[in-house]
């Protein structure tokens, strides 16, 4: 056991854990912020994706120890009020489905947005790639980035 | 009943938080007409039986409605208050919708399976929203002195219009309730419906996009053990020995359980239990039948040349009808067994105490699970108590309690309250899987091209009757044969989203193109043709319904624009499941020098269409589930062990694998007859078929992926 403090959603928070513990565990069962996902645990479907300085990373394949003074953001805070504009899309667009997948679908779009805000059909296709959704709601992202893209720009 | 009683305050503390005066209005809804309404006026009368089956009003007009079935993306916990709603011309923007515990005595079928849920409920739903406003008009036209006739409502109100005055439901709810309930009410006239048929945005979207703990995955409690269960690591297997000693060692570790075929790690977190399972030593012998996909390939063939099959349906003589045909048509379709993968693996929450248990997870069957727990530890099903959480994902996996009864049954020996998460590897090998199945499709064709003959043999393994022998063509035909046998397989098998038709259908439609080919016709006409003959001319039981069938062919062939495009190669399919029909047009176009898919065109007649934007999802979804499934849905075995694991070597369709995907629904008002299932089953055969056209070869088994005739055939719009 060690203890970490982390730096999540711009607080100090404390866990103590193994070194090795992924932050996705770290997350759920230390600090109980349980909107991130678990899926598969092998980094094949984003449902655990959180955004360590701005970019988007798979919580499941990162071991705590690996974090340090890096900036870890998930679902939670994203946005204060829920109206970050990516949250704001997935509504209008009403995306989710069963809607596990879909919060780690948000973290890959706004850490597409944050880097690229107008990304072209093909960027989001290859951000929103890594992304499974096993409900098959995949129109809807691609909509909803683009709703979200013209938030962010207009 | 403690978790309702819980659940019933928690909520109920919620609506009275909400209301000013503290007043909610009860609403039973018994099977019976037998509908009783009651004020409740302080926290000490809220009991269960002051609860509401499926609706309350509060002085303050918050109207708060109970979704009894599980949901798991089908988007019930929208569209079961729809249509309560809609009766009650209630204001949408003051509507709550609350998940309502397991309770037999308030709600009949509360479950989600077969696309029954709407259908089911769709009567009982409205009555309860047309008698509460029955009521609520009652009181307004006694305070006011006037006709009840000669009052409306509208979003939340009673208005009298002559007079120039209204009242809000919430200012009528008091009174309301010492008004007698109605033995019937009058329902709406379909087409004066405000709400449904709207597209109307799922109430916990927000809930969603802030990251919530709803699923069952997110239920923690203090105090609670997380377990993990290793199972037999293949079918027909069972524990030789067990050395735990590293296991235990591991920080955190608190028990290794063995219990029936499984060992369980018992921990404090579930990394901890993660990695001690990781160590566990667990030597497994053969027991009965360890199968591997290669002795079912042989199989299949023995099992499609067996003498004892069982007859499905038998019509006129189908041998004579094959020695004097012109033309026989003879193909065989084969498909793997498939996992469910739905995204959140399966996990439940139990805490077995001497005066009764708790369960709390998600299930699609919450009935099924306190009845199967019941009968495990022996005690009374009115001592337990079902939460449903929302699911992530189901697909008929969730139907099955395997997971609910292994977390009753650690919680029972652990003495304490216990989470079991099976991880992806778990979920993926863990069994009840779509069947593997294979066809033989024949068809006997006479000079002209008529189908004079038509058979059907299939088998499976654990298949039960893997035919729908009603289904179309049945009926058309003079002379056919469909049967069955099924290979008792120790790999275990149940529903998967669309049982049996997810893969049949498929066979089918891609064998009448074939057949459509051979007679010269072109494949659309064909099958009206066929739907001609079988309300002309019909042959047997017909039990499908001829022209809501021929309504959706003709829709999507019109709307994809059928046989008129240039350089696009279409391909057809249509189908009858659940209720429903779905006729769907897939279009090929060589990009880059590649096939590719580029679209598909739907057209579903699931009857009225309750909520808009969930039931294009729903139709969307799912044909992108049979695309992805058709594509690369392939679990192996050997040795009785699956061979994929994890989503590095099973492959599920992605973002940028879709077509464009256009969605027309047949309106002919009839009641609501399902749709978390139609739309998939004709997607294999239109996107087979549209492959054939573009290429010239055929595609029989899936997944398609990796088959020749794929050569060069790919996912994904752009080439
Ligand atoms: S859980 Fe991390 S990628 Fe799937
Ligand atoms: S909405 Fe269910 S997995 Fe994406």
């Amino acid at each position: 056991m060690a203890t970490y403090q982390l730096q999540i959603n711009g607080k100090t928070l404390q866990a103590d854990v193994e070194p090795d513990t992924p932050l996705l565990w770290v997350l759920r069962d230390s600090l109980g912020l349980l909107g991130t996902k678990y899926g598969c645990g092998i980094g094949q479907c984003g449902a655990c994706t959180v955004h360590i300085n701005g970019t988007a990373v798979r919580s499941c394949s990162l071991p705590v120890s690996a974090i340090g003074t890096k900036k870890v953001t998930t679902i939670e805070g994203l946005s204060e009020k829920g109206n970050h504009p990516v949250q704001q899309a997935w509504d209008e667009v009403d995306v989710a489905q069963c809607g596990y997948c879909q919060a780690g679908q948000i973290m890959t779009a706004a850490a597409l947005l944050a880097k690229n805000p107008k990304p072209s059909s093909e960027q989001i296709d290859t951000a929103m790639n890594a992304n499974l959704c096993r409900c098959g709601t995949y129109h809807r992202i691609r909509e909803a980035v683009v709703v979200a893209s013209n938030k962010i720009t207009k | 009943m403690e978790t309702i009683e819980k659940t019933s305050r928690r909520n109920f503390l919620k609506i009275a938080a909400l209301s000013s005066g503290g007043l909610v209005l009860g609403f039973h809804w018994s099977d019976s007409a037998a509908a009783t309404f009651k004020v409740v006026k302080d926290e000490a009368m809220l009991s269960e039986h002051n609860f509401n089956s499926y609706l309350s009003i509060s002085t303050d007009d918050i109207i708060t409605i109970f979704s009894p079935n599980p949901e798991l993306g089908q988007n019930i916990k929208t569209s079961f208050p729809m249509i309560v709603a809609e009766e009650l011309d209630a204001d949408w923007s003051k509507v709550k919708v609350l998940q309502a515990a397991l309770d037999t005595k308030k709600y009949e079928r509360q479950l989600t399976g077969g696309s029954g849920a709407i259908p089911h409920s769709w009567e009982r739903l409205r009555k309860a929203g047309a008698t509460a406003r029955h009521l609520l008009v009652e009181a307004a036209a006694k305070k006011w002195n006037a006709a009840s006739l000669a009052l409306v409502t509208e979003n939340g109100r009673v208005i009298d219009k002559a007079n120039n005055r209204s009242l809000s439901y919430g200012e009528l709810v008091t009174d309301a309730a010492r008004i007698a309930v109605p033995a019937d009410v009058k329902l709406k006239d379909k087409k004066d419906f405000k709400i449904i048929g709207k597209a109307i945005k799922n109430v916990e979207n927000e809930a969603i996009f802030t990251g919530k703990p709803l699923f069952g995955l997110d239920f923690y409690r203090e105090g609670m053990l997380h377990a993990m269960v290793q199972r037999p690591v293949g079918f027909g297997m069972k524990i030789k020995s067990v050395d735990s000693a590293a296991a235990k060692a591991v920080p955190g570790i608190i028990d290794i359980v063995q219990f029936k075929n499984n060992v369980a790690v018992v921990g404090k977190s579930t990394w901890q239990i993660i990695k001690a399972r990781k160590l566990l030593k667990v030597e497994y012998e053969p027991e009965g039948t360890v199968e591997s996909t290669a002795d079912h390939d042989r199989l299949f063939k023995e099992l499609l040349n067996s003498k004892d099959a069982t007859v499905r349906r038998k019509d006129g003589d189908v041998d004579a009808a094959f020695k004097t045909a012109a033309k026989v048509v003879s193909k065989e379709y084969q498909c793997p067994f498939i996992p469910h993968n739905p995204l959140e693996p399966m996990n439940f929450f139990a805490h077995v105490r001497p005066n009764g248990v708790e369960l709390i997870g998600p299930t699609q069957t919450p009935d099924r699970a306190r009845g199967e727990v019941a009968k495990l530890l022996n005690i009374d099903p009115e001592k337990i108590t079902v939460e449903i959480t929302r699911l992530g994902g189901g697909f008929g996996r969730r139907l099955y309690t395997d997971y609910v009864l292994e977390a009753a049954e650690l919680s029972s020996i652990l003495k304490a309250p216990v989470k079991v998460t099976w991880l992806r590897e778990d979920d993926m090998s863990g069994g009840t899987y779509r069947p593997a199945v294979r066809y033989r499709f024949e068809a006997a064709l006479d000079a002209s091209g008529n189908l004079v003959g038509y058979k059907l043999r299939g088998v499976g393994m654990n298949s039960g009757n893997p035919t729908r022998e009603d289904n179309f063509p049945s009926g058309a035909v003079e002379n056919l044969l469909i049967d069955s046998v099924e290979h008792k397989s120790s790999i275990t098998t149940g529903a998967w989203r669309a049982p049996i038709t997810n893969f049949l259908a498929y066979a089918e439609q891609a064998f009448l193109d074939e057949v459509a080919l051979e007679a010269k016709q072109d494949p659309v006409q064909f099958r009206l043709n066929l739907l001609e003959k079988a309300k002309k001319t019909p042959t047997g039981a017909i039990k499908y319904d001829i022209d809501r069938m021929k309504a959706v062919i003709e829709l999507a062939a019109e709307k994809a624009n059928w046989g008129k495009k240039k350089n696009v190669a279409q391909g057809f399919s249509v189908y009858f499941s659940h209720r429903s029909y779905v006729a769907q047009v897939a279009e090929v176009e060589i990009k880059n020098g590649k096939p590719t898919l580029q679209k598909i065109t739907a057209a579903a007649d699931c009857g009225v269409v309750v909520n808009l934007s969930g039931a294009m999802q729903q139709v969307r979804g799912g044909i992108v589930d049979g695309l992805g499934h058709a594509f690369y849905g392939n679990l192996t075995f050997k040795n009785g062990e699956p061979e994929q694991k994890n989503f590095n070597t099973y492959r599920l369709i992605r973002l940028k694998e879709i077509p464009e995907i256009d969605v027309h629904f047949v309106n002919n008002g009839i009641d609501p007859t399902g749709l978390g299932e139609p739309a998939l089953p004709p997607t294999g055969g239109a996107v087979a078929n549209a492959f054939f056209k573009a290429t010239g070869k055929r595609l029989y088994n899936q997944p398609f992926f990796k088959q020749d005739a794929l050569e060069g055939v790919q996912l994904g719009t752009k080439g």
